[in-house]
């Protein structure tokens, strides 16, 4: 659709990399427009996991995923809807940033579903990771709805202890359905963070089981909206180009936003955003952070879950919920099953990414996992 | 066809462009008239995918000056959305508009336009909302071509309850709308350049009935206040002949053609568009003070209609004078600064004549108006020997007209005031020499 558009302007997250002195080594691959969990949705050739070629990267971030996990760059760009940074950073054993919502600004990014798009990024450590939202994180005059709080310091922060802090685990997240293999690593993490001196609590997101739900019925409206502008008249393709899955969402988005099922769907939808968004803000007030696998399955063979849609949307169970809620979200390496790696969620109040970073940074100085480096 | 078995229906979309300095969502250059096509364009209004709209807080600011000038409520809440319908003047394939919540509603203009018969009248105003304008097409041969410089520049639509039952009203209306956003500063609304465009939307129903007709018509393409009267008086009077037929007319849009003097069908809307509206995640929801609101009203200039019975009251003038008056901002401060001169008492109605009539130019300076005012107005000394003598010959010269003045004809003697004035060469009172030729007369 956009092959051979070469955009007039840099986004604002791009200029700052420019202004920091970043060296831009070259795009990566991805799902087209944003739309998998994969990376088998590219118009190109689907990226492979470095760790395991036969398996998936995750996506939709593929490209930024292997490329970071396979050295060829330090850090590397994302825009996380639903779990597009997150879930590769899972897969290929990084460190992956979902700021909040406003934290960093959208501007000359495509716009996937605009009330849910995060610009974040990859990197092997912690340390990394702060140190680039230093550079990316801020007001934006070009984006209304980029915040103008302050931006700390993260890098600061990472030395801070976590004894006596309080770790909330969702029991919403620990259920049946999650891989043995998964479900044993993330148990370890919670002992290491005991040891390390954390109080575990379990806590309760009442209105997970309804949060991919209310997410494709969201995502997909916006979607269908921010795709109108490829009429056909100005990108040089017509619309039969889009692949399949941006089809798929273009249809269901139009369907949920017309007259006579927008009261159903959309705006019932977006109540239920608000409830779940309610879920997050209260249990984050009786714990410091919560914690939970970020993937219930580990990095899956390629053409697994590619012509089920539904099982793919569901590899972002424990990811999306975090989107509607708009809170931030850190992906750090968790352990091994065999040689493919897991991933483990930190999830932290509204603009509080310093917390997520100090907490990952303890747990990362503990097991190291990111040294284990993919063999190519 | 018997025209008083119907009543027609009419209400108005008017779109009203504004001269901010930028466009709506970015900050290229709003005024596009006569500029070089697609040089006043950036990523935000080419629709470019990644660029995003930051709202123009003066133009928002604008939009509820006239939302309140309308006599609108200005809503603390409100909030952006998303009108989606493919047009090729449409960048992005939606327009940010406003819907379920625009910045003004409930509103009404009490017209006191003296033209219309001295009787007052309502209109209700159901919303003013922002949103804003669209690419233009440009149809050339086989191509089309498309000017972005149009493309996002500020849109305020105006909707009106179906009040109207005639198109003079809707002309008086339309013109007291222009009146009031050229007061405010906010808008040229030339209905010639684009920047105000009236949509009516229109149907004919029988007298007595008070449910709206189960059809209407929006007629676009009306470019000039010229066009307003015929457009509508002919698509009533094509309605009407098509209800008599015994048939429905169509739900439709019909384009005014100005040179053939008619409406020509361009498009069926027998079913309602779906534009697919949702809230504009671009921008986050506004949530407006009652002190901002409070400011908002207070920044009004005294309006047209306030104004015309503040100079008929204060200056104690003509309705008909005061409404000319005020008519234009410019003109009515100029007067007014007269009017209220320290050198000026009690001249009001006289000082109206001289600039209605032109007498005194209006481009003076205040000062220099006031002298040649005074020099105008300044009662003609009259010589009272050089009238009686002339006055006698006069009589003398004209035994016809003194016969027919006896014999009741009266009016003739303002031509003895003007043989008298011709012979005085002009320095008289007219109103001395009338009645130095009546007391001879009466005689």
């Amino acid at each position: 659709m956009i092959e051979n558009y070469i955009p007039p302007f840099d986004a604002t997250v791009i200029k700052k990399y420019k202004d920091a002195g970043a060296i831009l080594v070259g795009k990566t691959n991805e799902d087209a427009w944003g739309h998998g969990s994969s990376g088998e949705n590219s118009d190109y050739e689907p990226a492979r996991n470095p760790y395991d070629f036969t398996r998936v990267p995750g996506g939709s971030s593929s490209g930024s995923g292997a490329a970071v996990a396979s050295g060829e760059c330090l850090a590397a760009t994302g825009t996380d809807t639903g779990s597009s940074v997150r879930l590769p950073a899972a897969f290929c054993n990084l460190v992956g940033l979902k700021p909040t919502y406003g934290r960093v600004s959208r501007y000359g990014i495509m716009a996937m579903a605009s009330s849910f798009d995060t610009i974040g990024h990859m990197t092997h450590t912690v340390y990394d990771n702060a140190k680039v939202l230093e550079v990316t994180a801020g007001r934006d005059p070009y984006d209304a709805t980029s915040s103008p709080l302050p931006v700390p310091k993260y890098t600061s922060h990472l030395e801070r202890s976590v004894k006596r802090m309080k770790i909330g685990i969702p029991k919403e997240y620990f259920v049946s359905g999650i891989e043995a293999g998964v479900s044993k690593v993330t148990q370890e993490a919670l002992d290491t963070f005991k040891k390390m001196g954390a109080i575990i609590e379990e806590v309760s997101l009442p209105h997970t089981d309804v949060a991919m739900a209310c997410y494709y019925i969201l995502v997909p409206s916006e979607v269908s909206s921010n795709l109108a502008r490829f009429d056909g008249v100005r990108f040089g393709e017509k619309r039969e180009v889009f692949g399949a899955e941006a089809k798929r969402r273009i249809m269901l988005g139009a369907y949920t936003l017309s007259s006579g099922y927008y009261d159903a769907y959309y705006l019932k939808a977006a109540k239920v955003r608000r409830l779940i968004k309610q879920d997050f803000e209260e249990v984050l007030q009786k714990v410091d952070v919560i914690v939970a696998p970020s993937s219930p399955s580990l990095p899956f063979k390629m053409g697994e879950k590619a012509d089920d849609p539904l099982q793919m949307y569901l590899s972002d169970i424990f990811l999306c919920p975090i989107n509607l809620a708009g809170v931030p979200s850190l992906n750090v390496p968790c352990g091994f099953v065999g040689e493919l790696p897991v991933g483990l969620q930190i999830i932290g109040p509204h603009f509080k990414e310093e917390l997520l970073y100090q907490v990952g940074h303890q747990f990362e100085k503990e097991t190291e996992f990111y040294k284990k480096r993919p063999v190519l | 066809m018997n025209k008083q078995n119907y009543i027609p229906v009419i209400g108005l979309e008017i779109h009203i462009e504004l001269k901010t300095k930028s466009k709506m969502f970015c900050q290229c250059n709003a005024d596009y008239f006569g500029a070089e096509p697609n040089t006043h364009v950036c990523p935000v209004c080419l629709g470019l995918p990644g660029a995003l709209p930051v709202p123009n807080k003066k133009a928002i600011l604008w939009m509820q000056k006239i939302g309140s000038a309308l006599g609108c409520e200005l809503p603390k809440h409100s909030k952006f959305d998303r009108k989606h319908y493919s047009y090729p003047d449409l960048p992005k394939g939606y327009q940010i508009s406003q819907y379920k919540e625009p910045f003004a509603i409930n509103g009404e203009v009490l017209l006191v336009n003296p033209y219309l018969k001295g009787v007052e009248k309502k209109f209700h105003i159901t919303r003013v909302h922002m949103e804003e304008d669209t690419a233009k097409l440009i149809h050339e041969g086989n191509s089309s071509l498309i000017d972005f410089n149009r493309s996002g520049v500020p849109l305020v639509e105006v909707v009106t309850e179906p009040d109207f039952t005639d198109a003079t009203d809707v002309k008086a209306f339309l013109e007291e709308l222009q009146v009031i956003v050229r007061y405010l500063g906010v808008s040229d609304a030339d209905m010639e350049k684009g920047s105000m465009r009236l949509e009516p939307n229109i149907s004919v129903r029988k007298p007595g009935k008070t449910e709206l007709p189960n059809y209407k018509v929006e007629v676009k393409n009306i470019n000039s206040f010229k066009f307003v009267k015929a457009a509508i008086d002919f698509e009533v009077k094509r309605q009407i002949e098509i209800l008599e037929k015994g048939e429905t007319p169509k739900q439709e849009t019909r384009g005014y053609d100005d040179v053939h003097g008619g409406t020509y069908s361009q498009r069926s809307k027998e079913e309602a568009q779906d534009y697919r509206y949702f809230p504009e995640p671009d921008i986050p929801p506004f949530n407006f003070s009652n002190e901002y609101i409070d400011e908002v009203k207070k920044s009004l200039p005294e309006l047209p209609s306030t104004r015309l019975n503040h100079f008929v009251k204060e200056y104690r003038l003509k309705p008909i004078d005061a409404f000319i008056l005020t008519r234009d901002k410019k003109t009515a401060d100029y007067f007014e600064s007269i009017a209220t001169n320290e050198h000026i008492t009690n001249a009001g109605q006289t000082v109206a004549n001289v600039i209605i009539n032109k007498k005194i130019s209006t481009s003076l300076s205040v000062e220099a108006f006031i002298t040649e005012f005074l020099k105008l107005t300044k009662p003609i000394e009259t010589n009272r020997a050089l009238l009686d003598t002339t006055v006698s010959s006069i009589l003398t010269a004209n035994k016809k007209a003194v016969t027919e003045y006896k014999s009741g004809k009266v009016t003739v003697i303002m031509f003895l005031v003007g043989q008298v004035m011709r012979e005085m060469k002009g320095r008289a009172d007219a109103s001395i020499v009338r009645k130095a030729l009546e007391e001879k007369l009466q005689v």
